[in-house]
């Protein structure tokens, strides 16, 4: 039964990690998600949230593909739970589980060209149930590619030899790399960074670094100032672009009330 | 001939269908089958027989866009489309050509925003509340970001199908540039915290260790006197570091696989506890 549930779960992160909408393949939902299946869901949840700062930057732009979040994410709370292994164990686990997963979506985003060609061949018959099928023999290809690894590590896990292989590992290692657990999430934070490639914007950075480092408020606070800068620089830049066209039209009344939105910057 | 009309029931289904955009994305095209899937409720109110084949073919072409944003473009073609199918003189190239071309001013939009930073920041609020053990973590992090996408893809379809061509204009405007800046303002600004917060370097590492004249035993670690010059400027130097690797091109993942080397190195000699 829980092999079935187990199954059902990495389906559902599987093909959330190539839809990439409503999240279930993100450490945090699913290692919570794989945790309840497991019978220990406040385990999944920590692991969760552990490899959900490491993962923070893990995002799929343009045409190149992220770390892959679902199988580290369920193989590694197999793992943790069924093996007994550490949160540490789990999260360094998680990383070479992050690759294994990429090389196999890579691998199922080749085979889905079968598909298109496919598509293409029904398109000329006007048979679009033939389309939504290839539609979804995709999606479940995706489900397989993570569903199967997890079933099969959780059918071998808990086992002697694996606990006994896993168990081998000398403290140093694994007290090295709950330290370095501590400051892994680094790597997330300069993706997210790199992404939004906006040097103008590093000031924010800083300030909001410099607000963390000398004072105590929580994340929520933290947004909500966020928010009030951006608030800020939007006004800015309004009046910048009415200087401008002041500027060129050679007159005319300054700054402009234009209404933007301002609920959506939340 | 009665006009050809889109219903709000259409869009519905245009709206579900797009939830699953990616499903089965290739190396080839990319998101064109779902993108074609999507469209299907429109173009089956519209067409049939050859004209529906030639409609399913020319959305089998190549997309790729952030998949929350791309319901807009659902939108807009469904709109034009609709012109289309009533006669009016849109050819496929047209279509093409305004699909394509929205593929990358809305990523533009759509990758800061909600990549950058709508994720990352609820995500990290999710975790830092997943940590203590506590379920409201992964519930925050799942609605507030299911909240904020579902509503992006049900106005996307709705607002580009009743703007159709006239929403192209916008998205190169001023409001979508403000949008962006504001986001990245907002992302840059809560990295910047986080970097402080929510990373945690200790160095033990002691450097001088003596008696004071009131006979207390002082210790002086690399630690206290870097959290006497700035607490966390390891974290954002590692972070800054992080940032020169990635962008000259090194794999992520290989990132991480080095910064855990450090973690065990820098154990093993004392350097971190």
């Amino acid at each position: 039964m829980t092999m079935i549930m187990l199954f059902i779960v990495a389906s559902i992160a599987g093909m959330a990690s190539v839809v990439d909408e409503a999240q279930f393949h993100r450490p945090v939902i699913a290692c919570t998600m794989t945790g309840a299946v497991l019978g220990d869901i406040t385990t999944g949840i920590i692991l969760g949230g552990t490899l959900e700062m490491m993962a923070l930057g893990w995002m799929n732009v343009g045409a190149a593909m992220a770390p892959d979040a679902a199988l580290a994410s369920t193989v590694s709370t197999v793992l943790v739970i069924v093996g007994h292994q550490s949160i540490g164990a789990g999260i360094a686990l998680a990383v070479p589980l992050a690759a294994a997963g990429q090389v196999l979506t890579i691998f199922v985003r080749t085979i889905t060209v079968f598909f298109q060609h496919l598509a293409d061949k029904y398109a000329d018959e006007g048979n679009m149930r033939g389309i939504e099928l290839c539609h979804v023999a995709g999606l479940l290809l995706q489900a397989l590619r993570v569903a199967i690894p997890t079933c099969a590590i959780a059918a071998v896990a808990g086992t002697d030899v694996v606990n006994n292989a896993l168990n081998s590992i000398p403290e140093v290692i694994t007290r090295g790399l709950q330290v370095a657990g501590g400051f892994i999430v680094v790597v997330g934070y300069a993706m997210v960074i790199n992404m939004m490639n906006a040097e103008k914007l590093m000031v924010y950075f800083f300030l909001g670094f410099l607000l963390a480092v000398f004072t105590d408020f929580n994340l929520i606070g933290f947004g909500a100032i966020g928010a009030i800068c951006a608030y800020f620089h939007i006004k800015d830049m309004q009046t910048q672009i009415a200087i401008e066209e002041a500027a060129k039209t050679g007159g005319g009344s300054a700054v402009e009330g234009d209404d933007i939105d301002d609920s959506d910057l939340m | 001939m009665a006009e050809k009309k889109v219903t709000k029931d259409d869009l519905f289904w245009t709206f579900i269908r797009s939830n699953f955009l990616l499903g089965s994305f290739n190396f080839e095209r990319m998101q064109a089958i779902g993108f074609c899937v999507s469209m299907m409720p429109i173009l089956k109110r519209l067409y049939e027989g050859d004209e529906l084949k030639a409609a399913l073919k020319r959305h089998l072409e190549f997309f790729n866009t952030q998949p929350f944003v791309a319901a807009a473009i659902m939108g807009i073609i469904g709109a034009m489309e609709e012109k289309k199918a009533n006669g009016a003189d849109i050819s496929a190239a047209t279509l093409s050509g305004v699909k394509v071309g929205l593929i990358g001013p809305l990523a533009g939009v759509g990758d800061p925003i909600f990549w950058g930073t709508v994720r990352p920041v609820l995500a990290a609020l999710g975790a830092g509340i997943a940590l203590t053990g506590s379920l409201l973590g992964p519930i925050i992090f799942f609605v507030g970001f299911n909240a904020i996408r579902l509503a992006t893809h049900w106005y996307g379809v709705q607002y580009g199908y009743e703007k159709g061509t006239e929403l192209v204009e916008n998205i190169g405007g001023n409001q979508m540039h403000f949008l962006t800046e504001g986001s990245s303002v907002l992302g840059l600004f809560v990295m910047g915290a986080l970097v402080a917060k929510w990373t945690t370097v200790n160095m033990p590492l002691v450097i001088s260790e003596y008696d004071n004249a009131m006979g207390e035993h002082v210790v002086t670690t690399l630690q206290t006197i870097l959290d006497s010059l700035m607490p966390g400027i390891v974290a954002l130097l590692m972070t800054f570091a992080c940032m020169k690797i990635l962008k000259a091109g090194v794999n992520p993942l290989m990132v991480i696989v080095g910064l855990f080397a450090l973690g065990i190195v820098g154990y093993a000699i004392g350097l971190f506890a």
